[in-house]
């Protein structure tokens, strides 16, 4: 294929039709994740098995096999869909492959064992588009990843791939296009919400030259991967609108700075801005517009504060990276003190829709205050992880249960956590009231507000940041009855603590402090002062932190006093930890219902359980060291983690009343006998 | 190969080799650094040194950057890597279970080597895989869905024989 530059917007509508022209309509397209999520789960072998068995039934030529960026749903990887049919196919081992080719691919029948089966209804689903998972969601970002081969620009040409540039550089001035993103209401996808347009405004406005746009692909998050997953699935996007801004703000010179954890973005985004450049996207007189520009990957060293843009900008210098303080803005003076405007992954990749489809377009997604989608990362106790993307003001209820799925294992639903370390966790299954009251005692809401059950919080920036959390970069991660908020709090104020720069005496001590009252606190050692002493220091942190990593590092202590007081109160006044997982006040023991199926004695790393097969199961307290191996493993939730101490009277108890299992056919001979009579 | 046991001009063909990728710009001094560590499996002092001759400049600011950032290691590291993620997600699904486990497997605490010089380890704060925890690396080979039955089961391979070559499918 020729890879000659296109000089003109004709020349890439040309190319545009050629390309669509040469691909037979209708063929069958094999299309095979490929994101991290399935890659951990072997697709590569599933991709090496279809290229074999096509070859070998000499199929091959009807038949193309694409691997594409994430589906995001990584819980049912690898995954395969099969266009254009939209079969959708889940956990593909390449042992199934020679069955899909030759049902589905020659003989046009499903494979009916790995379609996807709907929990309640038991039925299954074929094609991809009517899966619960995927129906509530609005892939306007995300949803050419899976019709794509992230490393061929002719797929996003195809696709309708940088139209957008076209228009906006050739119909659009900077002025016009700087408008337009105002008007579309867009805001920073990376954790601040700040306008896109009143930002990128402010920066053209800015003297000095030369000006830098910046994309910001350091997702340090944990719990969240939605940029990588663009980058990975999606470089192009991002590509498009890096150019369209530098266009705008009047930049030509880019800077992607990527996390160098992420080496498959990093590679498809290098394979990416080759082929733009071949094709003349990027370079002198792009599309004959007479604009140039071009773009210069840096690869992260690896620190969580480098998300933080000035401490980025350093970190692109060669520098340690240091935030300052920010008196003077980025945008005026930036990376090397010139102007610089620095947006996120998700953002940029917003930026060709907009212009492409309108502002207006755009604008009537969403609630008032935030447009358009958001991606986000639906992780821990919910049956469908993965990567989602929905419109603005969705209810959390909707996100939940009829996207995720609920939680698995019949387990109680407690706390969702957004916003990564800097955000907050948000108590769900409570009485209204004590919300309620403990929203207006933090100074929330106001005494006669009304608290809204936070299942029916709409998502968006403001509802968000209302609730005492905030919307991060997306991470959204689901807990259950199994997590101890004293836990969670030390969790993010240990992670931080450690990923402190140390710049700012307030971050570096306080959270130094801080990490100390809660191990105390979850070691049954803490006292009625050390929540004052927690809630003052939060307080001075909010208002003398350098940059935004400390200014935001007590949102999880003071979300969890908010909606969480009773455990922490259980901590300190009762020494115990209602969710069994402070280790020092936790005594792990086996109950009655054991059934004697010796799964746990394996992975006891003291052998502390002994106990014949299919009889009652013992663990000695004294050799227990509380690593929670067989909590894990048991599928009767028998282990229990009860108070310290009290794992001898559960066992005593147990003893007494165990009866060993009724063997599944004589139970159900005894169903049988009990219904007949 | 150790960098202790390789000749003087070895380092030198190796950094020129690496400055040479990005051009002796100051901004390039990460990449540098993630180079030679790829390259040694950490950054020997000597090669820090040298660096700072090619690319002029001062030996306090390369320490600096080599010392400030997590993934950079003055320490030769074991050549097996182990990393385990206890990001959040991997944190709400048990990932404590693993690293307790994994620690008394080995013998060793995180950001530590067995005396044998095989194996190393680290716990990491997000590897980017959320939906899979609690999850490890082996040599960059992601392994997701862990509990300390396959754990076990990977340690013995790690112990006996090269997982390297392996994919994430049998960990299913």
């Amino acid at each position: 294929m020729s890879a000659s530059r296109l000089l003109t917007s004709r020349d890439l509508e040309q190319h545009r039709e050629t390309l669509i022209k040469n691909r037979k309509e209708n063929r069958t397209i094999i299309t095979i994740c490929a994101g991290t999520g399935c890659l951990a789960c072997g697709c590569e072998a599933v991709t090496n098995a279809f290229r074999d068995t096509l070859k070998e039934l000499r199929v091959s030529s009807d038949v193309e096999i694409k691997t594409t960026g994430c589906h995001g749903f990584c819980e049912r990887g690898p995954l395969v869909v099969i266009q254009p049919e939209d079969t959708f196919y889940q956990r593909v081992k390449s042992s199934d492959v020679k069955l899909i080719v030759e049902q589905t691919i020659l003989g046009g029948q499903l494979v009916k064992k790995l379609l996807y089966k709907d929990p309640q209804s038991r039925k299954e689903i074929p094609k991809e588009r009517d899966i619960p998972f995927y129906k509530k969601q609005m892939r306007l970002i995300f949803g050419k990843n899976g019709y794509m081969d992230p490393t061929s620009i002719s797929d996003y040409l195809a696709l309708g791939g940088y139209g957008g540039l076209a228009k906006a550089l050739l119909s659009m001035t900077p002025d016009g296009i700087v408008a337009e993103v105002e008007k579309s209401g867009l805001r920073g996808r990376g954790g601040g919400g700040f306008l896109t347009g009143k930002k990128w405004r402010t920066c053209k406005r800015a003297k000095g030259e030369p000006k830098y746009v910046i994309c910001n692909a350091d997702e340090g998050d944990p719990g969240a991967f939605m940029d990588r997953s663009l980058l990975e699935g999606n470089p192009h996007s991002v590509i498009e609108g890096m150019i369209i801004g530098a266009y705008a703000i009047g930049s030509h010179e880019g800077f992607v700075y990527v996390r160098n954890e992420y080496p498959l973005a990093v590679k498809n985004l290098n394979i990416a801005i080759h082929a733009a450049r071949e094709l003349g996207f990027l370079g002198d007189n792009i599309l004959g517009s007479g604009f140039n520009f071009d773009i210069e990957v840096s690869r992260g060293g690896g620190a969580f504060v480098c998300g933080e843009s000035t401490a980025l900008m350093a970190s692109l210098e060669g520098k340690i990276g240091e935030p300052r303080a920010k008196y003077i803005h980025t945008v005026e003076a930036g990376l090397w003190d010139k102007p610089s405007n620095l947006n996120n992954v998700e953002t940029w990749a917003n930026i060709p829709t907009i212009i492409e489809k309108g502002a207006d377009y755009f604008a009537s997604i969403g609630t008032a205050t935030s447009k358009g989608t958001k991606i986000f990362a639906l992780t821990g106790k919910v049956n469908n992880t993965g990567l989602i993307e929905v419109p603005m003001g969705i209810t959390l209820r909707e996100i939940l249960y009829d996207i995720g799925g609920g939680v698995p294992g019949n387990k109680k639903f407690k706390a969702v956590q957004t916003g990564g370390p800097s955000g907050g966790t948000l108590i769900v299954e409570t009485s209204e009231a004590r919300i309620h009251d403990s929203m207006v005692a933090h100074g929330n809401i106001e005494e006669d507000e009304e608290a809204l059950s936070l299942l029916d919080l709409p998502v968006d920036f403001d509802e968000l940041s209302k609730a005492g959390s905030m919307m991060g970069s997306g991470g959204m991660i689901v807990m259950d009855q199994d997590s101890c908020m004293v836990d969670v709090a030390k969790y993010f104020i240990n992670f931080l603590q450690e990923e402190s720069c140390g710049k700012c005496l307030p971050c570096r001590e306080g959270l130094r402090t801080m990490s100390d009252i809660l191990i105390k606190i979850s070691d049954g050692k803490g006292d009625m002062k050390d929540l004052d002493l927690l809630e003052e220091l939060s307080q001075v942190m909010l208002d003398t932190c350098l940059c935004q990593l400390g200014g935001s590092a007590p949102n999880p202590v003071l979300s969890t006093l908010l909606y969480f007081k009773q455990e922490y109160l259980a901590h300190i006044r009762d020494k115990r930890c209602p969710a069994g997982v402070c280790k020092e006040l936790v005594s792990h023991a086996i109950d009655e219902t054991c059934t004697g199926c010796h799964l746990c004695l394996k992975p006891c790393p003291t052998d502390a359980i002994t106990g014949k097969l299919r009889e009652l199961h013992v663990i000695d307290q004294a050799k227990c060291i509380q690593c929670g191996a067989c909590y894990q493993i048991c599928k009767f939730n028998s282990i229990v983690r009860v108070k310290r101490g009290e794992g001898e009277r559960i066992q005593q108890r147990a003893k007494e009343t165990w009866a060993p299992p009724i063997k599944k056919s004589a139970a159900k001979a005894a169903g049988v006998a009990a219904s007949a009579a | 190969m150790s960098a202790q046991s390789s000749p003087h001009y070895d380092i030198q063909e190796a950094i020129e080799g690496i400055i040479g990728r990005y051009g002796a710009k100051p901004q390039a001094l990460i990449m540098v650094l993630q180079d030679i560590q790829k390259h040694y499996h950490y950054l020997p002092m000597d090669a820090l040194k040298l660096t700072a001759v090619k690319m002029n400049l001062p030996i306090a600011q390369i320490y600096g950057v080599a010392t400030f950032y997590k993934a950079f290691s003055l320490e030769p590291k074991g050549k097996h890597h182990v990393c385990v993620c206890t990001g959040t997600a991997c944190h709400v699904r048990q990932a404590r279970v693993i690293v307790d486990n994994l620690e008394l497997m080995l013998g060793i605490k995180a950001r530590e080597t067995t005396s044998d010089g095989e194996i190393s380890y680290e716990t990491v704060n997000c590897l980017g895989a959320c939906a899979l925890g609690p999850l490890i690396t082996v040599d960059e080979v992601y392994y997701g869905n862990m509990d300390v039955t396959k754990l076990g089961k990977l340690v013995d391979e790690l112990k006996h024989v090269n997982v390297s070559a392996k994919t994430g499918e049998e960990a299913e």
